[in-house]
């Protein structure tokens, strides 16, 4: 009964992490998917919606939910103003080019942050009713873990339905699979481009607000997870909402598992993972061919 | 440049010849006076900057592994996040020969150096290059993050996170030791070492290899159309750009007397193909005007105004991609075109 608890548990814990990967990657994935556009920068997003929720809350005293909404809507509206400005350059110019400029993002939100807010990690206080644990029948469990996850669910059945039963989500489909024809028929995909963009972003805010709690939240964030968030998106597949939710469920799991068990470069078998899973399917586990 | 005619020349049987892109061609790899500046350059900061010559040795170990990416990205198109990889291999093989007393020799150990880190990209390599894109950048990085984790893992061997301190370098030819004081050794060593590199880097890119590479670079369905191999000569390629990159990270291990786990850090991957973008990728010079223009910023800024400098250097970056795609090197070019132009009409 013990081992079957502690297996639980572990698994609870892994599931957790693996759905603030999720929330943060899944914008990266479909913006990619959609214009191949190679964004390093979206950790960065990510940074700074984790900084305005962090913020929002110990400093201006608003409540979770305000936070979250305000980290959403200003992350948001910052990477519209990017994409318009610097993004729309580059969509036609080379992959170097493309990371090169987001890099020099990275640098400048990293330095910003720095000088704006300061060096040291910023510490997430979580509401009450989220802080203690949860009696689940069989085991008790923290609160704030069985929330990511019921939340991660919500967002992947969300954005699934959003993707499969609604104009704009076929419009998205069609680009993904194949840009050149979706443009033929009259879909404006640089206003679609911008509009996910935008939520992908948001999302990534979301992620980095719900995930300062154990991935921590200091300027070398941006840098820090970029490895972790480009697998989970390669691995998972370009352009495919379910494929990365399954592979950051599974990344997040394993990372949880081999730390525990291996902390001393227990990651090497993610690394091996990954770069098997790639050589045998170069589009990820659950992209498509590019045409 | 003559406007005479070159004679000899193998083209003229074509008729061609006399043409004035034909004379360039022929005339492409030749030496310019120009490219002497670098060499008296690294000569005159020996005697007029004696006090900064271990700022000089890093810089020429930049500059080689610079050039190194170069090969592999500028010439034949190979995106890479991962090359500190072959830079770390080449760094542990000296550190781990040095600090277990089994070989301190530095220049049989820089080809071991060469050797191991080779291996490690023809292996690669081999795997890696199917893929492009997205896919390729993540498996280079993936490749490097796997060393570095394996070298953090055999903590027994390696040192784990601190690294192998201290190492014993022989002295060069038995005569030159290598003093952490006064680096006079180091600075002329890794200069010869640069240069040699240097020379067959050049003779490399202007070789019938080095002209499919930019094929390969340019148009990879044309180069597989005209029945190129381009897969070997990709790989091979690979490979050599990871031995000259062993080599940097050789001399950066036996010049420091150390190495650590940042040999195989994603901030030098980065670093170095900023530095490379920076001076310019694919025009042999890049990395020179490059390193030397992000080292000297680095070195005077970064210590003073850490977080300005990543500011700047973000900025910077932005600017680069947005306007300058060519680097300081193609702009300068493009003003001195400009410049040439105007004078032509007035």
């Amino acid at each position: 009964m013990n081992a079957a608890i502690d297996f639980a548990s572990i698994l609870l814990g892994g599931l957790a992490a693996g759905t603030v990967l999720f929330i943060v990657s899944v914008g990266l994935s479909v913006t990619m998917g959609l214009m191949g556009f190679v964004n390093l920068a979206h950790g960065a997003f990510a940074m700074l919606g984790g900084y305005i929720i962090v913020l929002a809350m110990n400093r201006a005293h608003f409540g979770f939910p305000v936070a979250l909404a305000l980290g959403f809507l200003g992350t948001a509206a910052l990477s519209v103003v990017l994409e318009q400005s610097l993004y729309r350059r580059l969509y036609r110019a080379g992959e170097l080019d493309q990371v090169l400029l987001t890099i020099g993002l990275i640098f400048i939100f990293m330095a910003t942050l720095t000088i704006l807010v300061g060096p040291q990690s910023q510490p997430l206080q979580l509401p009450p009713e989220l802080g203690g644990q949860i009696n689940l029948g069989f085991m008790r469990y923290r609160t704030y873990s069985i929330f990511l996850i019921g939340v991660g669910a919500l967002i992947v059945v969300a954005i699934w339905l959003v993707f499969e039963r609604t104009r704009i989500g076929a419009q998205i489909r069609a680009t993904v699979d194949n840009r050149r024809m979706a443009e033929s028929l009259g879909i404006n995909v640089d206003r679609l481009f911008t509009i996910t963009f935008a939520f992908g972003s948001g999302m990534a805010a979301l992620g980095g607000g719900l995930g300062a709690e154990f991935l921590g939240l200091d300027p070398q964030y941006a840098l820090k997870y970029l490895v972790y968030f480009l697998i989970a998106v390669s691995v998972g597949g370009l352009g495919s909402v379910v494929g990365v939710y399954y592979a950051s469920l599974l990344l997040g799991t394993l990372d949880f598992v081999l730390k525990l068990y291996l902390p001393k470069g227990g990651t090497i078998f993610i690394y091996v993972l990954t770069i098997l899973v790639l050589l045998w399917r170069p589009q990820g586990l659950f992209g498509r061919k590019s045409a | 440049m003559s406007t005479k005619a070159v004679p000899t020349a193998p083209a003229t049987s074509v008729g061609h010849a006399n043409h004035p892109a034909a004379r360039d061609l022929i005339a492409r790899h030749h030496l310019r006076w120009w490219e002497a500046l670098p060499w008296l350059a690294a000569g005159a900061f020996y005697f007029v900057f004696h006090d900064y010559l271990g700022f000089g040795t890093s810089l020429m170990i930049t500059i080689l592994f610079a050039l190194s990416l170069d090969l592999a990205l500028g010439y034949a198109g190979i995106i890479t996040l991962g090359h500190a990889a072959f830079f770390g291999a080449g760094a542990y093989t000296v550190g781990l020969l040095a600090f277990h007393n089994i070989w301190t020799e530095p220049i049989t150990s820089l080809m071991l150096a060469a050797l191991a880190a080779a291996a490690v990209g023809f292996v690669s390599g081999l795997v890696l290059l199917r893929t492009q894109g997205l896919t390729l950048l993540m498996l280079t990085l993936c490749t490097m993050a796997l060393l570095q984790e394996s070298a953090n893992m055999a903590h027994d061997y390696t040192g784990g996170f601190d690294g192998l301190p201290s190492l014993d370098i022989a002295p060069v030819f038995g005569v030159f030791e290598f003093n952490p004081l006064y680096p006079d050794t180091q600075y002329l060593y890794t200069l010869a070492i640069l240069f040699a590199c240097f020379v067959f880097i050049r003779t490399l890119i202007y070789s019938p290899f080095g002209q499919s590479l930019t094929g390969i670079r340019e148009n990879l369905l044309r180069m597989h159309a005209i029945g190129a191999p381009v897969r070997r000569r990709l790989v091979v390629c690979y490979t050599i750009s990871a031995a000259l990159a062993g080599i940097a990270g050789g001399l950066w291990a036996q010049t420091n007397a150390y190495v650590n786990l940042s040999a195989l850090d994603l901030d030098r991957a980065a670093t170095v193909l900023i530095i490379l973008i920076l001076g310019g990728y694919g025009r042999l010079y890049g990395a020179f005007v490059g390193a030397a223009a992000y080292m000297a910023l680095e070195h005077f800024l970064a210590r003073i105004y850490p977080t300005a400098w990543q500011l700047g250097l973000g900025l910077l970056l932005v600017v680069v991609a947005l306007y300058a795609q060519n680097g300081i090197l193609g702009l300068s070019e493009v003003l001195w075109r400009r410049y040439r132009a105007r004078r032509a009409t007035s």
